[in-house]
């Protein structure tokens, strides 16, 4: 390929050069323009879920395993949510548990999207035979189960909190890894990237200033939806009973109202929070990163959570009003 | 015919692979199970002989072409709780979760391609956004709380049994009618079925409507309702039966978290299957039972993904030829 190529095509796509290469904070606020109100509603409930993991400790009323009443107690003035199997202040739980399950979300999500980034980047840039290789391993990992991969690797590691976020990071970076290649590849077409290359940018250059921030994005919207992931996959394994047995999370409080018998008490109050804080949690991110996504990068809007509009053709009956 | 080869390959490929991770996690990792064999009141010699009896005195190598060959021959390993081959153990279990399993996938099936193709047949209606937001939240719900809330709430409004796979009562006076033993069994089923099919439905409802609004918009579902066709009609022969293939696809690679999902449930309903034994191997630290569970369900998960790719292009015959003339 020479110069005079990039050139033509640059003007036989009649762009001025300066804006071949779109700039991402500008893309990144023209977006937040186009947020739809579903996403903007899931980022609030997001920052307040993430507000209650950073001060809940702080502002839960009571100890998380002290006995401050009797078993199942109803739900009182002093006690909001009621008591748990244990006696336990259910409200103290689920702002304490908060924190355990954002903690696993973020990390565990963000332990995922550095590998998957890092070989997507890696496989897309690269191309040929490494990008070849890469993309085999990612997708005999992405046809191995998750769930039972993610349970024996809790029972032999597992039962604190560390651990757990490794071993979820590490079961899901296949998704991010084939999205970012994607992605990469695209950008590796765009003329601005060609263009870089051919006037002598090191292959680390164009990597660090034209594909990375152009990548990010995408990226972010994916940790999104990573977090909601993990926080699911973290109540799963405490459930199971592989989580740390010392600090309360959400999917140990929906495991103890099981086996402590909330039914036979009818502590609705034990059992609806935690499985509430999760559903809403996940709901929230699981809105935010799809929208986030489709906004990014139209071509996955096939996606497997679409929702939005879709534009059609007009079928009987509308066809008058086009 | 050179892409069912390529595609049996890398099934097989991925199996040898689970595999070696499973062996890699539970014998080559420091802190891994074989530390799972210490108990505070052994003495030396019984650690050793028990160390030898598995084998893991060894060189590492060695161990993994034992363990390979041994599992080409069918043999998972032995249970270190009750000294039986891992395989007799769950065997039982694995039978137990199939009528489970395949009932809570039809039921998911059912319900989300029905709400899918309602939701884009009335597409920006409030039918639309009650359905879409219904399998969005039902999505986002922890299937293990489900099963809970089913417990608490649903078991004895329905009169259905909450626990076990049959009643203890059957069969105490005398040996039972195969009928009434279908009947009780199917009775402890409908509850833990209808778990993982709610839990599982929602994103069948987003496929399946993405996937009808994109055939309702195509040309020959114009032509059938100029033709006249009843609404049924169209739907049925011509926009779902095109919007098939995406939900294929994603039963397939929804096949690991419907089996992940089994576990959550058959532990909430104590449902003796697979589930239940993952749960009682992790609390009696069984590391050669939860070694061959994970072979098992991983097995089993790869062998699903491999039939629905096979069958994905016997249903499509544009895939078929576009793979065939690429590669072969």
């Amino acid at each position: 390929m020479r110069i005079s190529d990039v050139q033509s095509e640059e003007v036989l796509a009649g762009l001025p050069s300066a804006t071949l290469a779109p700039r991402p904070l500008a893309r990144a606020t023209e977006l937040l323009r186009g947020w739809s109100a579903q996403v903007m509603l899931g980022a609030a409930v997001m920052t307040l879920f993430l507000l209650v993991a950073l001060i809940g400790p702080a502002i839960a009323p009571y100890a998380v395993h002290a006995q401050v009443g009797h078993v199942y107690a109803s739900p009182s003035p002093s006690h909001p949510l009621g008591l748990d199997n244990g006696g336990y202040d259910v409200l103290s739980n689920l702002l304490v548990g908060a924190r355990t399950s954002m903690i696993v979300g973020l990390c565990a999500a963000v332990v995922s999207i550095l590998i998957g980034g890092t070989i997507g980047v890696i496989a897309g840039y690269v191309g040929g035979r490494t990008d070849g290789v890469l993309m085999r391993i990612t997708d005999y990992f992405l046809v191995i189960p998750d769930i039972p991969l993610m349970i024996i690797s809790a029972a032999v590691f597992g039962r604190n909190t560390r651990n757990i976020v490794v071993i979820i990071g590490l079961i899901y970076w296949t998704t991010a890894a084939r999205l970012i290649r994607a992605q990469v590849r695209s950008l590796r077409q765009r003329v601005y990237v060609r263009r870089a290359e051919l006037l002598g940018a090191s292959g680390r250059r164009v990597l660090w200033t034209h594909i990375v921030p152009q990548v990010t994005p995408l990226l972010i919207a994916n940790t999104v939806l990573m977090i909601a992931n993990a926080i699911f996959a973290e109540t799963y394994i405490a459930f199971l009973g592989l989580g740390n047995p010392t600090t309360p999370s959400w999917g140990a409080m929906i495991q103890s109202s099981l086996a402590g018998g909330a039914i036979f008490y009818h502590a609705w109050w034990a059992v609806l929070p935690p499985g509430i804080a999760v559903t809403v949690v996940v709901l929230a991110a699981t809105l935010v990163g799809q929208g986030l996504e489709d906004s990014l990068n139209p071509r996955l809007r096939a996606g497997h959570l679409a929702v939005r509009r879709f534009r059609l053709r007009p079928l009987h009956g509308e066809l008058e009003r086009e | 015919m050179s892409y069912t080869i390529k595609r049996v390959g890398f099934a097989v490929l991925t199996m040898f692979i689970a595999v070696t991770l499973d062996f890699f996690l539970f014998r080559v990792l420091p802190g891994s199970a074989v530390s799972g064999l210490r108990c505070q009141n052994c003495t030396l010699q019984f650690k050793q002989a028990i160390i030898h009896q598995y084998g893991l005195d060894k060189p590492k190598f060695e161990q993994y072409l034992i363990f390979l060959v041994r599992l080409l021959h069918g043999d998972l390993g032995t249970s270190v709780a009750n000294n039986q081959p891992v395989w007799s153990d769950i065997s039982g279990p694995l039978l137990n979760t199939l009528p489970m399993l395949l009932a809570g996938t039809l039921v998911a099936i059912v319900i989300g391609v029905l709400s899918g193709v309602v939701s884009a047949w009335r597409r920006g209606t409030l039918v639309d956004r009650g359905s879409l937001w219904t399998s969005l939240v039902f999505y986002a719900m922890p299937t293990q709380w489900i099963g809970v809330l089913v417990v608490f709430y649903v078991a004895s409004v329905l009169g259905l049994p909450r626990a076990g796979i049959q009643s203890s009562t059957l069969g105490i006076l005398g040996t039972a009618s195969t009928w009434a033993t279908i009947v009780d069994r199917t009775r402890h089923l409908i509850l833990p079925a209808l778990t993982l099919g709610v839990g599982l439905y929602g994103q069948f409802a987003l496929v399946t409507r993405s996937a009808m609004l994109e055939t309702l918009g195509e040309d020959y579902v114009l032509t059938a309702r100029a033709k006249g066709l009843s609404n049924l009609t169209v739907i049925r022969r011509h926009a779902l039966r095109n919007a098939t293939l995406p939900l294929v696809t994603l039963i397939a690679l929804s096949a690991g978290s419907i089996v992940g999902g089994a576990i959550v449930v058959e532990d909430v309903f104590s449902y003796p299957g697979i589930g239940l034994a993952t749960v009682d191997a992790i609390n009696q630290n069984d590391y050669p039972v939860l070694q061959g569970i994970f072979v098992v369900l991983t097995v089993s998960v790869i062998l699903a993904n491999l039939a629905a790719d096979l069958l994905y292009m016997r249903l499509d015959p544009r895939v078929r030829r576009e793979l065939d003339g690429v590669t072969g």
